[in-house]
């Protein structure tokens, strides 16, 4: 019958369409690691091989922003808040993590670089943002986070600035652990 | 062939009596009913949160509410306008009139019909039900931008979750079966470049509906997980963004502003084609028109959020693409401006809220090209600008549409004619309140207020004095629009089955008898 | 720019208007703002060029439009004409749409990339939108301070008369010096902020865990306002922007000032304090930081904000009090206040609420000092 044939093809678009909509989630990440939308960088990068055979250096300011996000308590700062570094050249950078509360505690960093688009150019090959960092109560540490400018970086972006913020992830992870256990 | 006829012959007794009639009823005819009275309760529901809104706002300070009651009262005052008073009264006048425009004898699945009505007071009971509970209801702008519609939102957010998406499948199951009416229901000889403008309008705007609809139920369903199963969607701290919110729910969020818009083009095509008594110019281009629009729609998302921090690629392209949308749009003003060219023009109620809706639709379109601009934007982004805009399109535009669909087909429904002095009176009234109310809201949006603000500078409280005056004006007129339905239905004189002047010739609804018969063409009429 | 200029001069016709329109607006109640940067400038340029454009197309439109009405009124005895359609009316119309579309993206484009420019700034200045106040930190200089709405509450509950800057006003201005070009990374705490001048045309959402970036260059000193433009919740009316501008020399001895006052805050800690120089401080603090949910009078706005008149940790657990100030309420909008405030004013507001209102005499009447704070984190650190 033409009815049902319409029908199936209609809900066919919509069962099509709300599928359509979780795949925006995943299509989102791959534009914004593609175009530095948002300057989200998730894991670790390396310089390509087209980059690597770029010799030309030029020097650029390198900023460091911490910031702590709504109630997250521990004290979080880089050792230096900047740096003129050389591009293709590799360096670290240091960032002082204290849980200043009395409990233990989880802490995760996101990562923002800004301009967006210098985003790519930002090759972070060791940073403690790519996992969770759990600190017992008055534990200090030091973290460092190792990159490279990009020498492709575009002339016009006289300085990336690597914005950190802390999250409080605690109640997070052990609501987790909670269903894991289940 | 002869066996359907015998049934239907069965089925020709008049409709059952009291409440059962409207609670189990398959008539779309009574179901049409049912969506338009049901969205008129909605508009006084919203207008009188929009009231509120008003009064605060009349002078600078904070005088009848608190900012936090204030908030929901915006929130909701436009989730009612846009879920419960546009989209419903369009699917109503659907339900009544497509079936009878394309010759049909009722809607292809009536027993679904019955049910995404009935979903909807369920819906909005729900919403608005939140309003009384300890914590307030959704307080957080009717675009609920995460995280302030998920980790710092009351906990009825959850119930108002659960009403978007009965609203949500309501609109599908409309829909889906609009769309399957206009396919296979057609009277022998009406093709798809027959059909009358508001079927057609229908049929994209039904497609528009069901493409995104389901992806806001994602992006609900997504908040709701994010709130209640610790997900992070919308998260940054676990590797979320609040941004992508902003991405899918306008990817739903553009085309739905179609959505609102679309059947009152079909309506307000039939209007001027009536009474400038001259066909529409430029039928196949309306129709094209309609459906570049449409299409556009799904490309321009990101014009809502030009400063979220976008690529400049990105801002340059979806101010292309905005810009674009303005082409279509002007064809269909410019085809209605050659309608009215060298007809015989009367100007019958319907009529003059078809050209209020052609000149102020038209200034929203203004004002719309001038927020696709990216760096103009940057300075009208989040104003009062934005707030006249959106409201030109819709008062003037979707709702305007849809009072003068009720002027234009209301002697149809009851077999009575409205008073026209009345309406009239009724048309001057909302013309002039309606200008009051809006257009100052252009002059306080440029000069720096911000949207969504209980209280505001001292250089603002002159304009929004006025504005408050036109809004409680406005709102007190629609009163009268309720006076003169109820003493239409109740009598008046009686209409002829062409009601116009010469409509008999402009579509199959006016070769029935008014009121229409409670069934009609169970024997489809050929169409030449 | 130079581009602008000469479509300006093309549209001669509307000259003198724009002109007119160009000095009302310096102070426009009722259209945008001209501004003091250039981008600003360009920016209104590129909005009058736009309206223009707009009113020009209106009135052709409207004038067929109307004139049509008129002479086709069938009371005047109109007979309806007899077509439908015009293919190379259509066409032209469609075309004519088009060029005036590429008309006004040209100009629109050129703004743009003016608007958008990633080079180095001289000053970075990093902006964090709290609910519901801003956050101004010199990254150079390593100094911040937050910004709140300076407008008492009688004026906004209309109690007492409003003053000229009615919610326009802060306790603190950004403070930045002429001439240079200023760099703003702006991020938010807890939800998504809108930082606006309209004086500047710079407005970017403040988003939490990401960076935006926005840059200006004021040529003129002044007092410039601005105001949160997204919805975030209770308090977004109450939050605006104001940004001082100074000559250099002046911007240089206020970072000055700023520095020495950081150190000499560290210093205070080491005092004794007295109960009347707590609460006297307590006070002030209490009211910018803490009435805004908490309100003036203790009472709160509950469920959602607790009230601290006869709550039990307020007048009786002091201990639990320091460690709420500190670490702040998880799931709750109660701040960690230990990491962005000093230790004497947490003693201070500490001390004010354990005595203000009938805590004073209901409670234990403990005054926190704010050597209790440095203890507090000192155990902590163990």
């Amino acid at each position: 019958m033409e009815t049902k044939s319409t029908l199936r093809n209609l809900v066919g678009i919509v069962v099509g369409m709300f599928a359509f909509g979780w795949l925006l989630v995943p299509m989102y990440d791959v534009f914004c690691e593609i175009t530095g939308l948002n300057g989200k960088v998730t894991g670790p990068s390396f310089l390509s091989e087209e980059s690597k055979a770029i010799t030309e250096q030029r020097e650029l300011l390198v900023q460091f922003m911490t910031h702590n996000n709504e109630s997250m308590p521990w004290f979080f700062d880089s050792e230096k808040s900047q740096m003129r570094v050389l591009t293709g050249n590799q360096y670290e950078a240091t960032f002082v993590f204290h849980n200043t509360t009395s409990k233990e505690m989880v802490g995760q960093v996101i990562p923002s670089v800004s301009p967006g688009r210098g985003a790519e150019y930002f090759h972070k090959t060791e940073c403690f943002c790519f996992e969770q960092q759990v600190l017992a109560a008055g534990e200090r540490i030091e973290l460092p986070v190792r990159f490279i400018i990009d020498p492709a970086l575009p002339k016009e972006i006289g300085s990336l600035s690597l914005g950190y913020t802390l999250f409080d992830i605690t109640d997070r992870v052990k609501s987790e652990n909670k269903l894991a256990n289940l | 062939m002869s066996t359907v006829v015998e049934t239907h012959d069965h089925g020709h007794h008049g409709p059952a009596k009291g409440l059962s009639r409207w609670l189990f009823t398959t008539n779309h005819k009574d179901i049409g009913t049912l969506y338009l009275w049901f969205s008129f309760i909605m508009l006084f529901t919203g207008g009188a949160m929009a009231m509120v809104i008003r009064a605060e706002l009349f002078q600078p300070g904070l005088q009848i509410v608190q900012p936090e009651f204030f908030n929901q009262m915006t929130t909701n005052h436009g989730l009612i306008m846009v879920f419960g008073v546009i989209m419903p009264a369009f699917v109503g006048l659907a339900n009544w009139m497509l079936p009878i425009q394309i010759g049909a004898p009722d809607m292809a699945l009536p027993r679904l019909n019955n049910l995404s009505f009935w979903l909807l007071p369920m819906a909005f009971g729900i919403l608005i039900s939140t309003l009384f509970m300890p914590e307030g209801g959704p307080n957080f702008g009717w675009t609920f931008y995460a995280p302030l519609s998920t980790t710092y939102a009351p906990s009825t957010v959850n119930f108002f979750i659960f009403s978007v998406h009965v609203m949500g499948v309501s609109s599908i199951l409309g829909s889906i079966n609009i769309i399957t009416t206009i396919f296979n229901m057609r009277a022998p000889g009406m093709t798809l470049m027959k059909m009358p403008l508001f079927v057609w309008s229908w049929l994209i705007t039904a497609y528009l509906l069901i493409a995104v609809m389901p992806v806001l139920a994602g992006v609900v369903t997504m908040m709701l997980m994010d709130i209640n199963f610790g997900t992070s969607f919308f998260n940054a701290a676990g590797g979320g963004d609040p941004v992508l919110f902003q991405h899918v729910f306008w990817f739903f969020g553009h085309p739905e502003v179609y959505i609102m818009i679309l059947p009152a083009f079909g309506v307000v095509s039939h209007i001027i084609e009536t009474f400038s008594r001259k066909p529409i110019f430029g039928y196949e281009s309306m129709v094209y028109a309609m459906a570049s629009i449409a299409i556009l729609s799904f490309v321009v998302w990101a014009h809502h959020m030009f400063t979220v921090g976008m690529p400049l690629a990105g801002e340059l392209f979806f101010m292309y693409s905005t810009m674009l949308i303005a082409i279509p749009t002007g064809v269909k003003v410019f085809n209605w401006v050659a309608t009215m060219f060298r007809g015989s023009i009367t100007f019958e109620t319907p009529m003059l809220f078809s050209i209020a809706f052609v000149a102020l639709f038209t200034i929203g379109g203004f004002s719309g090209l001038m927020l696709a601009i990216v760096p103009a934007d940057f300075q009208y982004h989040d104003t009062y600008f934005v707030v006249a805009h959106f409201h030109y399109v819709l008062v003037p535009g979707a709702l305007f549409g849809i009072i003068a669909a009720t002027y234009y087909w209301l002697p149809k429904w009851t077999g009575n004619m409205y008073d026209e002095t009345l309406g009239k009176l009724h048309f001057w009234l909302t013309f002039i309140s309606v200008n009051i109310t809006f257009f100052p809201m252009h002059f306080v949006g440029l000069a720096g207020m911000p949207r969504r603000y209980p209280d505001y500078a001292l250089q603002f409280a002159d304009f929004n004095a006025i504005i408050s005056v036109g809004a409680f004006m406005f709102g007190l007129t629609q009163l009268l629009f309720l006076f003169i339905v109820i003493k239409t239905i109740r009598g008046g004189k009686q209409a002829s089955p062409e009601v116009w002047e010469g409509a008999g010739e402009l579509g199959l609804e006016w070769t029935l008898s008014s009121p229409a018969p409670y069934h009609s063409f169970s024997i489809p009429p050929q169409v030449k | 720019m130079s581009y602008i200029k000469k479509v300006l001069t093309k549209l001669i016709f509307v000259m003198p208007l724009l002109v007119s329109a160009a000095v009302f607006a310096e102070s426009s109640d009722y259209n945008m703002s001209v501004g003091v940067t250039e981008v600003s400038k360009s920016i209104f340029e590129l909005h009058m060029v736009i309206f223009w454009i707009c009113v020009a197309i209106g009135v052709i439109v409207f004038s067929i439009m109307f004139w049509s009405l008129w002479k086709y009124r069938k009371s005047k005895g109109a007979v309806p004409a007899d077509f439908d359609d015009n293919f190379w009316l259509e066409i032209g119309w469609t075309v004519a749409a088009t060029l005036v579309l590429v008309w006004m993206a040209v100009p629109s484009t050129q703004v743009m990339v003016e608007a958008y420019d990633d080079a180095e700034g001289e000053i970075n200045i990093l902006i964090t939108g709290h609910q519901w106040k801003w956050h101004y930190e010199y990254l150079e200089d390593e100094v911040g301070f937050f910004s709140n709405l300076s407008t008492s509450q009688e004026q906004i509950d209309g109690e007492v008369p409003k003053g000229e800057f009615y919610l326009r006003e802060v306790d603190e201005p950004l403070v930045i010096p002429t001439n240079t070009r200023v760099r703003f990374l702006i991020t938010g705490n807890d939800v998504i902020h809108s930082w606006w001048v309209p004086d500047f045309a710079v407005k970017q959402d403040a988003i939490p865990g990401f960076i935006n970036t926005a840059w200006t260059n004021v040529p003129e000193p002044g007092i410039y306002r601005g105001a949160c433009t997204e919805l975030c919740g209770i308090k977004h009316a109450f939050m605006p922007v104001v940004v001082r501008v100074v000559e250099r020399e002046e911007y240089d001895d206020f970072i000055a000032q700023k520095v020495t006052l950081a150190e000499a805050e560290r210093l205070l800690t080491s005092k004794n304090w007295t109960k009347e120089e707590l609460m006297e401080r307590g006070e002030q603090f209490y009211n910018t930081n803490c009435a805004a949910c908490h309100q003036a009078n203790g009472a709160g706005i509950p469920p959602v904000f607790p009230a601290l008149v006869g709550s039990q940790v307020v007048m009786s657990d002091s201990a639990k009090q320091i460690e709420i100030l500190m670490e702040g309420v998880q799931g709750s909008a109660m701040a960690a206040f230990g990491d962005s405030y000093s230790e004497i004013d947490i003693a201070a507001v500490i001390t004010y609420t354990r005595q203000a209102w009938s805590n004073g005499d209901n409670g234990d009447g403990v005054i926190v000092t704010p050597k209790d704070i440095v203890d507090y984190k000192n155990k902590i650190d163990l």
